[in-house]
């Protein structure tokens, strides 16, 4: 059992609470770092996509979780971001300069998206945000001299200043750096004053103007910044796939990406990297256990929703905290172990009380 | 002597219930001055106008200076005042100390990019919060619950942190809503002597509604009693509390023989 | 006489996407949750529908009365099981257990025998045949689905107005734990709405069938019912059916007069529209918290 005895206010900001917690993201770093050179090509860019939905995750994480503000549309900023970077490549940009172009347009579309927003909360933004994506989706299907409609557009490698990403290991070290930059810049964020604006925003309007938070100002600030890092995660998306079509960044696919951030865990940076995994990692473990399952429910092609409905309901009903919050509550049972005790983390009964009148 | 804060002619209209009826008072620098009255008197309406969470209807409030119709709710913690709330408006998520940091917000210098790239200036700024804060800690004696989530702290205990909350952000004038409602004994006899030393020890004036006339009584300059949104009396304790109109609205009058 | 024609189809169009949102506006009303597996819902009680009539041979009334008796059932069955143990959990947990349920919903049907991913026809006595009206030709079908909205809308509205039930359920959902201590059996109240509204579902289905065919993805139309319940206003049961309306008409006539793919965005613009003009629907109610 540790205690962490401060002595200085540094201390409170520092981004590793002790010694140990460094030494451990340390290693990680480093098993990252190797792990291509360990494994087949086929996983590395399974890696890869789960450092893409990271980022994604990331940024829904930061408006949904951090800020209260549900979006379901947010496929539409990774469609933003993915054609973006398409177009530009093929004009010949660097990857650095499309890609700030994708995070720049994403934003703005974010803008477009947050505006509106502003007024309505809850129910009424996720649909707003749902109808929002339903539009994008279209637009980019009819946008055919752009986009290239419904066939799709086809995007070339990652390039940049001569250099190309030639394989998977390449595209992996690429990505592995954005997602970096982008989770140390999301910290950042909320250990200054703008993420706890956020954080007071989400958990009590009236306060937060009160402490002389500018509402407006800020969701929309939220709903840029969400926007622009999904952008980011759009452009390597857009040369991880070779092809995009309009109908990858449908609904469904913002409802997943809601899904990965519930199950990961809401509220926190952890939950994205859980979730995103968990997305990752499913399916390929129903592509195994399909053969052992009885052919009724193995073949179904519902057997995937099936499932992913199934986990999410089940989290939601047992495990509010998403995979993060086991995380922590296993990891605590063996750092106090035998001390712990199960009521630490349970919640108080809460009654409904009508959201109407926030 | 100009006023710290000047309500003139107040009035507040809900659908067809008068809240507030052609309310004016004016609290000096310094002061401790409570609005008393009944439940549904216009109370906590008048102190929403004034952190201008409702409009101001009909009439001026004007604090040093200032028209406060011609700001927006987020710009009022600016100009110096602050606010609790009667039915404490936490930020529940979140620790004790970042409750109070939020407090800090008004004090924000630093832009956007600065704090994604965690520059100096970022990082000397949230030191120096942290020290702001830790003053209001050790003032109201929060140390014990500095991390802890709001979400589990005992009622008590959370009418403080409101309280130090709102202190963060460094006020000239505080609006105490019913500062004492759900406290017992001894927590009503602590808020007494943090409400004195707000005043004397910190300089800040204080606009307090409050139920608990034996607190009123002990920490107040002057009062001022409503009524169905109308001024009754206004004046010093001793006056105000004798003021048959007073009385009467809280007691009733004499039933005839 | 075209654009009457158009106008017609679109209202019985927009009676289907009422009836769904009508759903979703009962169990709000209630519980002040939105269920995002209403078009699941209605899915189901279609699917019921057609094994009752082609599966079972069973009459039409009988299937359809059976449909609705065992969707009211399930939708009892699932807040029971599911809902209630999240009831004090803020809105977006409960949108994401609806959004799970459907997911579950959708994949469920494609491993039962016989319902499958095919697509399904539901037999009613009335297929085919038209009425003619001062040269208008309108389909049966479409003034069924018009009649039973009708009289369905009236008959919960006069229920949520004057009787106990309808107005335990407000109190309900504005202050659980004060409707607790009325007395008031929330609980079971709460089941209610939703056997109520998943038996509404289910009436959406089998009136839709005839239409669209009856197959798993048949539920994606419940998207559709969420612009119709916000162009409403989410408190208001005849704002669900008006709203409906309104969205079934501007797609209809969007599908004829304007270019090539914006009936389907149609109902999604009107929505932005309305939120950015009238938050709160043509019907629905502006209330503020008292701090």
């Amino acid at each position: 059992m540790r205690f962490i005895f401060k002595t200085d206010y540094a201390q409170d900001l520092q981004l590793f609470k002790h010694s140990g917690q460094a030494y451990w993201y340390g290693a990680l770093a480093a098993a990252l770092l190797f792990v291509p050179w360990l494994l087949s090509p086929y996983y590395v860019s399974q890696l890869t996509f789960v450092l893409i939905y990271s980022i994604v995750a990331l940024g829904l994480m930061l408006l949904s979780g951090f800020t209260g503000q549900i979006s379901l549309g947010h496929a539409a900023f990774l469609a933003v971001g993915a054609y973006t970077e398409g177009v530009l490549a093929a004009k010949g940009w660097s990857f650095p300069f499309s890609m700030a172009a994708a995070a720049v347009i994403a934003g703005l579309v974010g803008v477009i998206v947050g505006t509106p927003a502003l007024r309505v909360k809850g129910i009424y933004l996720a649909i707003a945000t749902m109808a929002f994506n339903i539009i994008v989706e279209e637009v980019l299907a009819r946008w055919e001299s752009m986009t290239g409609g419904n066939t799709g557009l086809q995007v070339g490698p990652l390039a940049m200043f001569g250099w190309t990403a030639q394989d998977e290991r390449e595209m992996y070290y690429v990505a592995l750096v954005i997602t970096a930059l982008v989770t140390l810049g999301v910290v950042n964020l909320l250990r200054s004053p703008t993420g706890r604006a956020f954080v007071a925003i989400r958990d009590s309007e009236i306060s937060a103007a009160s402490m002389g938070i500018n509402l407006a100002f800020y969701k929309s600030m939220s709903f840029v910044l969400s926007a622009g890092i999904t952008g980011i995660a759009g452009a390597l998306y857009a040369h991880r796939l070779r092809i995009i079509t309009p109908d990858q960044f449908t609904v469904l696919q913002s409802i997943e990406m809601l899904m990965m951030v519930v199950i990961g865990g809401l509220g926190s940076i952890h939950g994205a990297f859980f979730g995103a995994a968990f997305i990752i990692v499913l399916p390929q473990l129903i592509a195994v256990a399909k053969d052992y399952l009885p052919p009724a429910i193995g073949q179904a092609t519902g057997l995937q929703p099936a499932l992913f409905g199934l986990i999410l309901v089940g989290f939601i009903l047992f495990e509010p905290l998403g995979l993060y919050g086991r995380w922590v509550k296993t990891r605590t049972f063996f750092q106090l172990f035998p001390f712990f005790r199960r009521g630490m983390f349970r919640r108080q009964k809460t009654f409904m009380k009508s959201e109407r009148l926030r | 002597m100009n006023p710290m804060l000047a309500v003139e002619g107040l009035s507040i209209v809900f659908g067809g219930l008068r809240a507030v009826s052609d309310v004016s008072f004016a609290v000096n620098k310094g002061e401790i001055y409570t609005l008393i009255g009944p439940n549904g008197a216009g109370k906590t309406t008048i102190f929403n106008a004034i952190s201008r969470i409702y409009p101001p209807g009909k009439g001026r409030i004007v604090f040093e200076g200032e028209d406060l119709a011609r700001h927006g709710r987020h710009e009022i913690a600016g100009l110096g005042i602050a606010r609790t709330f009667q039915n404490i408006e936490l930020f529940e998520h979140a620790t004790v100390l970042e409750n109070l940091l939020i407090g800090r917000h008004v004090h924000r210098r630093t832009r956007l990019w600065q704090e994604l790239v965690f520059a100096t200036s970022v990082r000397r700024q949230e030191l120096a919060f942290r020290e702001a804060v830790e003053k209001v800690i050790d003032f109201f004696d929060l140390a014990h619950y500095r991390d802890t989530r709001v979400a589990g702290l005992p009622y008590g205990v959370r009418k403080v942190v409101e309280l130090a909350r709102a202190l963060a952000v460094e006020p000239r004038l505080l609006l105490l809503d019913e500062p004492s409602s759900g406290l017992n004994v001894e927590e009503t006899d602590d808020m007494a002597f943090w409400i004195h030393d707000i005043r004397s020890d910190l300089g800040i004036t204080v606009l307090m509604v409050e139920h608990d006339m034996a607190l009123v009584s002990r920490v107040s300059d002057r009062l001022l009693a409503l009524n169905h949104g109308e001024v009754i009396a206004e004046g010093t304790p001793a006056l105000v509390q004798n003021h048959p109109g007073v009385i009467e609205a809280y007691l009733g009058v004499a039933a005839e023989a | 006489m075209q654009a009457l024609q158009v106008i017609v189809s679109g209202i019985s169009q927009g009676c289907i996407y009422g009836l769904i949102a009508l759903g979703f506006v009962l169990i709000y009303k209630a519980t002040e949750t939105v269920n995002f597996a209403q078009g699941e819902l209605m899915m189901l009680g279609a699917f019921l529908g057609v094994t009752g009539t082609t599966f079972l041979g069973l009459p039409y009334w009988a299937a359809i009365a059976a449909a609705l008796v065992l969707m009211a059932l399930f939708g009892f069955l699932l807040e029971r099981a599911v809902l209630e143990p999240i009831l004090g959990q803020p809105a977006f947990a409960t949108i994401m257990v609806t959004i799970g349920i459907g997911f579950v919903a959708r994949g469920l049907v494609t491993m039962i025998p016989g319902w499958g991913t095919d697509t399904h026809m539901l037999e009613t006595p009335f297929r085919g045949e038209i009425v003619r009206a001062g040269g208008l030709v309108v389909a049966v079908e479409h003034l069924v689905i018009i009649a039973a909205t009708v009289m369905l809308v009236s008959a919960l509205y006069v229920f949520f107005r004057f009787s106990r039930v309808g107005i335990a359920m407000q109190a309900a959902s504005q202050n659980q734990l004060a409707a607790y201590y009325m007395g008031i059996p929330v609980r079971r109240l709460n089941g209610l709405i939703w056997a109520l509204s998943a038996a509404v579902a289910a009436l959406a289905g089998l009136l839709l069938a005839p239409l669209t065919f009856v197959h798993v993805n048949m539920g994606f139309i419940g998207l559709k019912a969420f612009p119709a319940a916000v162009v409403g206003g989410f408190g208001s049961l005849p704002g669900a059916i008006v709203g409906g309306i309104i969205i079934g008409v501007v797609e209809a006539l969007s599908g004829v007069y304007l270019p090539e793919g914006f009936k389907d965005v149609a109902a999604y613009v009107v929505v932005l529209i309305m939120l950015a003009v009238r938050p709160n629907g043509l019907f629905g109610e502006t209330m503020q918290k008292k701090v």
